[in-house]
């Protein structure tokens, strides 16, 4: 029996009494929606990913884009999408693709937090003419110091403190790889990280020679691939992460086609042109605790141990075991990605199905960590689908230290979110290696509109701060009576230690 | 709001606690009525080395019994009585207060550089935590914290409080906000030798508390200031910081005025923060912690509560307001105000 084709899922009309067939929206759409018969532009909605660049570069305002109504019969468990997915596979007999972060209609767990505000008996801080301290250490911290008096009656510290990260801002910026996005891309994250001082994550695909003036500010990543790393690259990084999981595909590895993998790309992952690059779901030298503490040790020992060392999973439900397994292992600080994070190319099914919310996995992860007496001395850094500065400030207050935003700072950037990072063709020259795509991204200009973001969001934790009448983040830090659950079920409140609105 | 004087006589010389009760009845414009209390070191000296552990029980008949067994089995009661209490006319009295003086059997516990103190810190969370009906407020040697849900000339009657004498008083007339007004949440708040005091509104409760029970404390009382007497007896006793480095680390300068150090101290209080950032305090706040050696007062970072300080001879006073001090020595040698931040600290000689 033949499948036949899927119905439309948008459809893109133009307005004729506004085209002026200049022909901007055939060049700017790489999947070949548009084309010129005659004197009119002809749209074909099928090819048509809603990534907005068309409407975004029309002079005239012509173009509309809608989702198509869909005509399937309704039901509510045999949604279109299912049975979309069985006609695609029952045609191609492969697994399903996805870009960007999970898309099932879940609620957030964030909306669902409200943050809390002083009145009266408490004054509010106003951050425009008060300090407001948002200076973040990340880095392993002694749970107790050591003193000596000398005769003179000056205290000597004697504990010695391990190397950590400053930043004034706890919003840093994620590990997006090279191969994943656009050298363009990376350049601009490392521009706005430079400008926002704060720290940039190069991703697993070694670091390209034209971001080495930015190196103070980027955190270099060993994953599983080990793709393009060597002593001169571990050396570069202000910090090293070993990345053992990611939100958006936990318990799966990585895989950049061959076809991406041009002259450029080859040499910064230091991998054979046209080859897969393909990181394998576990390290193979990590099957342990101890493993691990193994590899976080070579790396300091490599680094001369000047160098924080991160370790970064998925949020799953053992994340807090986990993590304070990570903590023992000498690592510095533990990255836990929600399953709201993006990627580039992940199966469908796991973006959408492996994994759990980051205000669970934080409250949890902090939780345990403090229960062995050893929350302290690691830092707990938060990422997956961080949308505001609202999300910012519960995610410390839940018990982060900082928080790595992705696909917020390719939103700043251009990203429309269309989740067809996968097909390579980003529109806006983001998650693409075509050139004439790549261009399309200025570096300087992009880079100031996510240091701009940066910017704002920091200035507005700060104010949600000043209104809470903290005026340090480490007095948000964890502190979660300063939230409130709304419409949580009781055990959810449960495990992120929050009251209920009005209690 | 909230109202607090306290004085340490540097000497050590006993004061009866009369004028005290004065001084802080003129603060009464500070208070509602819903808790008032006072300390006072020196004041067992006929049982100086026992701990004095002051318990309010709901009704002896039930409660008294289990305490009385569980301090039986981590030592001896040397004595114990109810303490004594006057009616007054606006004074619910909601609590039998008792006092035991106990001995702990430091074999019992192992492992712990105090096992004293150790002993007498897990009773207390234990009978907080476990034993309803029953509440350890007091627990330090040859000290006595007397408290309950009143106006300050009413709790001190109800105690006499003039009837006691001590080298250091603290005393606290309460505004509640934030919490119900009872008797266990009147201050000052005690554990062991460490007794606080506190006006204000701590915001980084939340965070405080969760550090400070990762080291098994356990906050009890529904109030921010207990929390104080905890963090200042982990980092004093546990972490042996003295009393400016304990208050630099619970209200540390700012990262503008630690960037302008010179190295050395600059490295140190950069260290302090790293270390001890969770347990920095935040919000309004002035609080005065006294400890057997003398007293200690701070406000927060940037003042939002007052705090006065004055000297007059060996007797160093710590208030919210002036008037209060004049009413216990209306001559002073020096009257000032510490910066926010800034210790004011009276050891005894
Ligand atoms: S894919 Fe993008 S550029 Fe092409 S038609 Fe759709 S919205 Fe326009
Ligand atoms: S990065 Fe590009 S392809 Fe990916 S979601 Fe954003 S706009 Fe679409």
């Amino acid at each position: 029996m033949a499948i036949g084709s899927v119905p439309l899922r948008y459809k893109i009309t133009i307005d004729p009494d506004r085209c002026m067939e200049c022909g901007r929206c055939i060049e700017n759409c790489p999947y070949g929606t548009f084309r010129k018969e005659g004197d009119r532009i002809v749209a074909v909605s099928r090819n048509c990913t809603a990534c907005h660049r068309c409407i975004a570069m029309c002079p005239r305002d012509a173009i509309t884009l809608v989702e198509h109504p869909v005509d399937y019969r309704s039901h509510p468990l045999w949604t279109p999408e299912a049975r979309e997915a069985i006609y695609n596979q029952a045609r191609t007999g492969g697994i399903i693709l996805a870009g960007m972060g999970n898309a099932m209609p879940l609620p957030s767990i964030f909306d669902r937090l409200l943050l809390d505000a002083c009145q009266v008996t408490n004054p509010s801080i106003d951050p425009l003419r008060e300090p407001m301290e948002l200076r973040t250490y990340l880095g392993k911290k002694p749970s107790k110091l050591a003193f000596r008096r000398t005769e003179a009656g000056d205290v000597e510290l004697e504990t010695k403190i391990a190397p950590n990260l400053m930043i004034e801002t706890p919003i840093m910026i994620g590990h997006m790889s090279y191969g994943a996005i656009s050298l363009n891309a990376q350049l601009a994250l490392a521009r706005a990280a430079h400008t926002a001082g704060t720290f940039m994550g190069t991703g697993e695909g070694g670091m390209h020679p034209d971001l080495y003036p930015y190196q103070k500010r980027l955190i270099v990543q060993v994953a599983s691939g080990r793709f393009g790393v060597d002593i001169d690259y571990l050396n570069r990084g202000a910090a090293i992460e070993i990345k053992i999981g990611q939100g958006a595909k936990p318990g799966i590895g990585g895989h950049l086609p061959g076809e991406k993998v041009g002259p450029d790309v080859s040499r910064t992952r230091m991998i054979p042109e046209g080859s897969d690059a393909i990181s394998p779901a576990p390290h193979h030298d990590i099957y342990s605790i101890e493993d691990l503490a193994q590899l976080v040790r070579s790396l300091k020992e490599a680094t001369e141990w000047q160098k924080p060392v991160f370790v970064k999973i998925a949020a799953v439900h053992n994340a807090a075991a986990v993590a304070a397994g990570i903590a023992r292992s000498g690592a510095d600080a533990v990255v836990v990605d929600g399953f709201r994070g993006g990627t580039g190319a992940a199966p469908k099914v796991f973006r959408d199905h492996v994994g759990i919310p980051i205000e669970a996995a934080i409250s949890a992860v902090d939780q345990k960590l403090r229960s062995q007496g050893i929350r302290n001395e690691v830092s707990v850094i938060a990422s997956g689908g961080i949308r505001d500065a609202a999300d910012v400030t519960k995610a410390i207050a839940l018990g982060a230290d900082a928080v790595y935003i992705g696909t917020a700072a390719l939103v700043a950037m251009g990203c429309r979110v269309c989740g067809t990072c996968y097909r390579g063709l980003c529109p806006w020259g983001i998650a693409t290696q075509r050139p004439d795509l790549v261009a399309r991204l200025d570096p300087v200009r992009e880079g100031e509109h996510v240091a701009n973001l940066i910017h704002a969001w920091t200035m507005e934790v700060s104010e949600l701060m000043g209104a809470a009448g903290i005026n340090a983040i480490e007095s948000l830090r964890g502190n979660r009576d300063r939230l409130r659950g709304y419409m949580l079920d009781e055990g959810m409140l449960q495990v992120l230690d929050v009251k209920t609105v009005g209690a | 709001m909230c109202g607090i004087i306290s004085v340490v006589d540097r000497s050590g010389a006993v004061m009866d606690g009369a004028r005290i009760r004065d001084a802080l009845s003129m603060m009464d414009e500070r208070g509602s009525g819903e808790g008032a209390g006072y300390a006072a070191y020196g004041v067992y000296p006929e049982f100086a080395d026992c701990y004095a552990i002051h318990v309010f029980f709901d009704n002896i008949v039930e409660t008294k019994a289990p305490v009385d067994a569980l301090l039986e089995t981590w030592g001896t009661i040397v004595h114990d009585e109810e303490i004594p209490t006057y009616e007054q006319a606006h004074l619910r009295k909601i609590h039998t207060p008792w006092r035991y003086f106990f001995r702990p059997d430091p074999t019992l516990m192992t492992g712990t550089p105090s096992p004293e103190d150790d002993i007498v810190t897990y009773l207390v969370m234990k009978v907080n935590t476990t034993m309803r009906g029953a509440l350890i407020y007091s627990s330090g040697k040859n000290i006595g914290v007397f408290k309950a849900a009143g106006w300050p000339e009413d709790v001190a009657d109800f105690y006499r409080i003039q009837d006691y004498k001590g080298y250091i008083w603290l005393a606290h007339n309460r505004y509640p906000t934030n919490t119900r007004g009872w008797w266990g949440g009147a201050h000052p708040f005690n554990l062991l030798d460490w007794s606080v005091v506190h006006n204000g509104e701590i915001t980084s409760y939340g965070t405080n508390r969760r550090y400070i029970e990762s080291y098994g404390y356990k906050c009890t009382m529904f109030t921010d200031t207990e929390v104080v007497a905890y963090l200042v007896d982990l980092l004093a006793r546990k972490h042996g910081l003295d009393e400016e480095l304990v208050v630099r680390a619970l209200a540390p300068p700012f990262w503008d005025e630690i960037d302008r150090m010179p190295e050395k101290e600059r490295e140190l209080n950069r260290a302090i923060r790293l270390a001890y950032g969770s347990a920095m305090m935040n919000g309004p706040f002035a609080i005065v912690v006294a400890n057997h050696d003398g007293i200690a007062g701070f406000t927060d970072r940037i003042k939002l509560r007052p705090l006065v300080a004055a000297e007059e001879g060996d007797r160093m006073y710590i208030s919210s307001e002036e008037a209060a001090i004049r009413r216990i020595a209306p001559e002073l040698d020096r009257v000032w105000m510490p910066r926010a931040g800034e210790p004011v600290i009276g050891r005894v000689r």
